[in-house]
């Protein structure tokens, strides 16, 4: 069996974490409000740097798999158990240094990390099944500029 | 020898009781993330392990191997962070 040297053809990850952002500018505000009625001010800034942490892992793990799947199969399995160390001790550093901050709430912060990593990964998922699934329906930017005009 | 245990227990007798209780609990909250982390980690490995396998026997769909591993891979995750989200909240709340 001879393996790749390198992993052909455009990176997924990025395209994922992509759209992962844009998922999370959407839900973004309305979890901001909605825990900012219940929890306040500090709630909802609580809220908005939990959002941020969840984005900036997602964000972090694409890169870091996709360079590691520009140089070998190999590295991606490097990239991936030491990014996951590497990613959970800086969300630790990022609640550590703020946990005695006056406007952290820390019950907001806990839930909206759970609850938007959650729900990004099972939205991204419906999306990525039915594109792997119904590959014709996969939206793409010549459509997006035909359906426009 | 015998000054340096004099000095351990006396600073043992100094500690009260909230303070062991909460130096004790301190350790196992820390346990338990660690334990809470073992887990995943053992799953992204064999996780990645299989998906290196998949594309080095199907270059072509290499493609459709990391978008699933990389979601395969925030999923193990999302069991960690569960873990520490919890650890966060019996610890300082």
């Amino acid at each position: 069996m001879t393996s790749p040297t390198h992993v052909n053809g455009d990176a997924p990850e990025a395209m994922i974490a992509r759209d992962m952002v844009k998922k999370a500018a959407i839900i973004g505000p309305i979890l901001i409000v909605a825990f900012g009625f219940i929890w306040g001010v500090h709630g909802a800034l609580s809220t908005a740097y939990g959002l941020a942490i969840v984005v900036a892992n997602f964000v972090l793990a694409a890169a870091m798999l996709t360079w590691a799947g520009r140089i070998s199969p190999g590295f991606v399995m490097g990239a991936a158990l030491f990014g996951y160390l590497i990613r959970l001790s800086l969300i630790f550093l990022a609640i550590w240094l703020v946990r005695t901050a006056s406007w952290v709430e820390l019950v907001p912060l806990g839930i909206t990390i759970v609850v938007t990593h959650l729900g990004l990964l099972f939205w991204e998922m419906k999306r990525v099944s039915l594109s792997i699934a119904y590959p014709g329906l996969k939206p793409t930017s010549a459509s997006k500029e035909s359906t426009s005009k | 020898m015998s000054i340096l245990a004099q000095a351990t227990t006396a600073a043992e007798a100094a500690l009260t009781a909230a303070d062991q209780k909460s130096i004790s609990a301190a350790g196992y909250a820390g346990l338990a993330y660690g334990l809470a982390t073992l887990g995943p980690g053992i799953g992204i490995g064999y996780l990645v392990g299989q998906s290196v396998q998949a594309m080095a026997r199907q270059p072509e769909a290499a493609g459709m191997v990391r978008t699933t591993m990389f979601l395969g891979i925030a999923f193990t995750e999302a069991l960690a962070l569960i873990g520490f989200v919890v650890f966060i909240l019996l610890k300082f709340v």
